[in-house]
């Protein structure tokens, strides 16, 4: 049994025949190639998996592809612009937010969101607001940090959003 | 881009980020090859059983199922055990009974890792419960059922091991003024890297040549271990390649060979198709090996006046059902004989014993070397235990007992030649910059008032960059390390090493080390790891062994191209060699500082224009043997606030200053220290896996063993003191773990110092509200 669904990823638009219990993540990372969008627990606590739907953050371990069909996604992949890191990114090279990288894509998924509806935040609300991304190689504060340097730069100089919004 | 070359010391920022920050990392699970097949395992949900039947028929009747592979189809082969890192054996699938819950009982092997995951649950396993020990003293009792029927010897000890002066160190006891004793458990913990465990087997048939894509932190000793496992197969060992792709994080649980590995590889074989084997968390967290599982009990003897005297240690460790730690092999404890830590005792003995029970095999690390925190932690809280007892302050405690900084190099009692140190600076700074005297002044008002609060401190020293060889190899393998360097015509550079980083930043720091060397831009350097097809011969990444080992042996290889590149300049400047000079980057005839050639116009004679008697090429390898270990040292202060009420610990401040030797990249270290502490929080409040009297685990997922996120994870506030190695080339020291090794006993101490007045000497770690809550009732403190 299959299903046809219709899902714009990172501004692309594109159409799929999927098995129903076929997770998105691996709608993502195995029928798009995108994997960027990693894989780190079964049980939705890691955050490793995170895409926005509609501009949200998910873990997109714990949804079927076919519950995305019409939906507006974004990846990892859609944050930079014509080859231009995005913010956040640039927030993560510059303030080592990221070491061995497995959580960096659902961190900066998580971070993005934040600051598309809370453009300055507190230290307690990055912290509570990246609080389903594990690390285990940061200790947090440089991620803290990157964020931070993140609402920063949108602040003094808004980038366009990246591709998928 | 910056074209100069930064070298040591500087905050390089980090070459890896590219990929990872847009996603296009390689790690194990993104390997995709044409006509792939998934392996996925069938897991016994006993803890101890024997196997009566295996039906596999409902399985391969699913259509995409290919083939359902047992011990006993192993047996044939002769691939039903493999050997552990420790002389002992493990089973790759067991061929009639089980020894732990969630342990691999068959293998399916499908077109897909849905259908893969759909045969797992079709095949169906008739069992035959057995008794089941969990708890290594019961193990160790004349009637406990014997676990290893394999073994010739029944019994479940697996060694026993000492170091030290016992009768010396029962004297100093017998005359000691002041004695105290405490027993202390480290639970069993699991490093849960975010990224599980995999591999993807490749076996080419006409080639007649095994690829192994696989998350291993150490890819040469691996493809060692497969050629001597399968060589009567016809697997040699320059027919094996073994890559390590980006790894997302490894901590010590992608050393050991787990049974998925070797099965994918059989299935490769058997079918000629690339398999892929990724584990899911659960599997990871609950068969792949442990850490930790120390049952101490540590003794300390001091005179009146504070001054230590002796340390008597005596533990069981829990090494589940097969020896799989992966320590180096004259130390089946790992170098849990660093437990004199920081102190000048003139008298020391240890023992240890291990013991087979019904859990997953292990004693591997947890981001810290060979057993070193286990040392580091009972050592720690038995100071503060010391010190309360004596009505002494912690800190003058240790101040009074650090080996002086000019007793370095100092022979422990134990049998180390502790390198360098200088540990009241370090405790020094760590009291200054947390403000000691005020919270000690604070901490008296609050107790006064009936307020909980506590300082903590733990002053470590670690013993890591194993090995020097006449003491360290694993299996046999030396524990040197390597590193090749080879400079093109136009000066610019591919370097490849022994090593695998898992996050480190190697790319990063390794090209400092050669830009430090050479004068090369850090830009115009590639560094390779992790693919035995090129890099030199190395034993991984592991134990903070990195830069001790194969960062030295990039020192040295530079140090030879140096040497060579000396004989091209002298020949282009038409000088006699002894008339050059060297100022980074170039060679110039000393009193004429314009009659220069560059390392890049003599990268590029070496290949156009090479003197006549010299070797054409600018390139040089270096195999570093070191000739000791490096010791890293800190102290670290904490300070928590406990809730009265629901006996929860805030940490307000901790305060970690370290001293890891000269530094490379100020700011990979302080990210490895930020993430050590993160991980030395975990054990001491949160982490912990239990199992039941059946052997049933008790945390076996995300949902119930409990990592820390940023909401529990304090502000870490890091500073340092350096004293150089004396034997590194470059003075370096290894840093990685450092934080694992030294924040929980600070924790730990914290907590205790809170409670101390109410009479409260110790609690095990994790230190949960639970715990806490529980003394506090006990003492009328809270309802």
């Amino acid at each position: 049994m299959v299903s046809r669904i219709s899902v714009t990823v990172n501004g692309t638009a594109h159409q799929a025949e999927v098995e129903p219990r076929l997770l998105l993540v691996h709608f993502l990372r195995e029928v798009l190639g995108l994997t960027g969008t990693h894989i780190g627990c079964d049980t939705t606590n890691c955050g490793a998996c995170t895409v926005l739907m509609d501009g949200r953050p998910v873990k997109s371990c714990t949804i079927f592809a076919v519950q995305a069909d019409g939906r507006d996604l974004m990846t990892v992949e859609g944050l930079a612009t014509d080859g231009q890191l995005h913010p956040i990114q640039e927030g993560f090279h510059e303030k080592h937010g990221l070491q061995c990288g497995f959580c960096t894509p659902g961190m900066m998924m998580t971070g993005y969101a934040l600051l598309q509806r809370n453009p300055n935040p507190t230290e307690a609300e990055i912290r509570w607001a990246i609080s389903g991304n594990l690390c285990r190689c940061t200790g947090y504060v440089n991620i803290v940090e990157a964020i931070k340097d993140a609402a920063e730069k949108l602040r003094s100089a808004p980038a366009p959003a990246g591709a998928g919004r | 881009m910056a074209t100069q070359a930064h070298g040591m010391g500087h905050a390089v920022k980090r070459k890896e980020d590219a990929r990872f920050l847009r996603g296009k990392g390689t790690y194990i699970d993104d390997i995709k090859l044409p006509g792939m097949l998934y392996l996925d395992i069938v897991r016994s949900p006993y803890a101890h059983a024997r196997i009566k039947a295996i039906h596999a028929e409902g399985a391969l009747a699913i259509p995409g199922v290919l083939a359902v592979i047992t011990g006993r189809d192993l047996d044939k082969y002769g691939l039903a055990w493999m050997p552990t890192l420790m002389s002992d054996r493990q089973m790759v699938l067991p061929i009639d009974t089980v020894l732990y819950q969630s342990q691999e009982v068959a293998a399916v092997l499908a077109t897909d890792r849905y259908i893969a995951a759909d045969g797992v649950a079709a095949v169906e396993v008739e069992y035959e419960p057995l008794p089941v020990v969990v708890d290594p003293r019961k193990a160790l009792e004349p009637d406990a059922p014997i676990l290893r029927q394999d073994r010739e010897q029944k019994t479940n000890h697996i060694w026993h091991w000492e170091v030290g002066d016992r009768a010396a160190t029962d004297r100093a006891f017998q005359e000691a003024a002041v004695t105290v004793k405490q027993d202390l458990y480290i639970p069993r913990i699991h490093v849960s890297s975010i990224e599980t465990c995999g591999c993807v087997a490749r076996w080419d048939p006409v080639e007649g040549k095994l690829t192994l894509w696989m998350t291993t932190q150490a890819p040469h000793a691996i493809r060692t271990v497969v050629a001597l496992v399968a060589g009567h197969l016809g697997l040699a060992e320059h027919k094996i390649r073994v890559v390590a792709p980006d790894i997302g994080g490894g901590f010590g649980g992608k050393v050991p060979v787990y049974p998925g590995y070797v099965l994918a590889v059989a299935a490769s074989v058997l079918t000629g198709k690339p398999v892929k084997w990724i584990e899911d968390r659960m599997e990871n967290i609950q068969a792949d090996s442990f850490a930790r599982d120390y049952h101490i009990t540590a003794e300390l003897a001091a005179q009146r006046d504070g001054t230590l005297t002796a340390l008597r240690v005596k533990t069981i460790a829990d090494h589940g059902a097969f020896d799989a730690a992966a320590n180096p092999s004259k130390f089946p404890a790992g170098l849990f004989s660093i437990c004199t830590g920081s102190y000048d005792f003139k008298a020391a003995f240890a023992e240890v014993d291990g013991v087979y029970t019904n859990k997953p095999p292990g004693g591997i690390a947890y981001r810290c070397s060979f057993r070193v925190t286990e040392a580091s932690y009972m050592i720690e809280r038995m100071a503060d235990i010391m010190a309360h007892e004596l009505g002494m302050d912690p800190a003058e405690f240790r101040l009074k007992n650090f080996i002086r900084a000019e007793a370095f190099p100092y022979r422990s009692p134990l049998g180390w030649t502790y390198d360098s140190g200088n540990y009241h600076a370090a405790l020094r700074k760590a009291m200054e910059k947390i403000g000691y005297a005020d919270l000690r002044r604070e901490q008296a008002e609050k107790r006064a008032r009936g307020e909980l609060m506590g300082i903590g401190i733990s002053s470590f020293t670690e013993i890591v960059g194993a090995g020097p060889s006449h003491t360290f190899d694993i299996l046999g393998l030396k524990m040197f390390d390597s590193a090749e360097i080879r400079i093109h015509p136009t000066g610019k550079v591919v370097a490849r090493f022994g090593t695998k980083s898992q996050g480190q930043g190697h790319e990063t720091t390794y090209a400092q080390i050669i830009a430090h060397e050479l004068g090369i831009p850090e830009d115009d350097i590639v560094v390779e790891e992790g693919d035995t097809d090129t890099a030199p011969y190395g034993l991984g990444t592991y134990a903070s062994r990195s830069t001790p080992t194969a960062g030295a042996a990039g020192a040295m290889a530079a140090r030879k191209i140096r040497d060579k590149a000396k004989k091209i300049a002298a020949h282009l400047l038409e000088a006699h060699e002894d008339d050059l000079a060297w100022e980074r980057g170039k060679f110039y005839v000393k009193g004429s500082p314009d009659r220069a050639k560059t390392i890049q116009e003599i990268a590029f004679a070496a290949y156009t224009n090479h003197p006549p008697g010299l070797e054409a090429g600018l390139e040089a390898v270096a195999y570093y043997d070191p000739p000791n270990m490096t010791f890293p040292f800190g102290s670290y202060i904490c300070v928590v606030d406990i809730d009265k009420g629901t006996g929860e610990v805030k940490i307000r401040r901790f305060v970690a200053v370290d001293d890891c030797g000269n530094i490379i990249n100020p700011m990979i270290v302080e990210g490895q220290i930020h993430g050590g502490l993160t991980m030395g929080l975990a054990p001491a409040l949160y982490e912990e896996i239990t199992y039941d009297e059946d052997g049933n685990i008790r945390g076996g997922s995300f949902m119930d063993y409990l990592l820390p996120t940023a909401v529990e994870t304090p502000r870490w506030e890091t500073d340092k003191t350096t004293t150089p190695s004396p034997h590194h080339p470059l003075g370096a020291k290894g840093v990685g773990e450092s934080a694992t090794v030294g924040a929980p006993a600070a924790i730990a101490n914290a907590v205790i110092d809170a409670l101390w007045h109410l009479g409260v000497r110790h609690l095990d770690i994790p230190i949960t509200p639970w715990k806490v809550w529980k003394v506090l009732r006990e003492r009328g403190v809270t309802e």
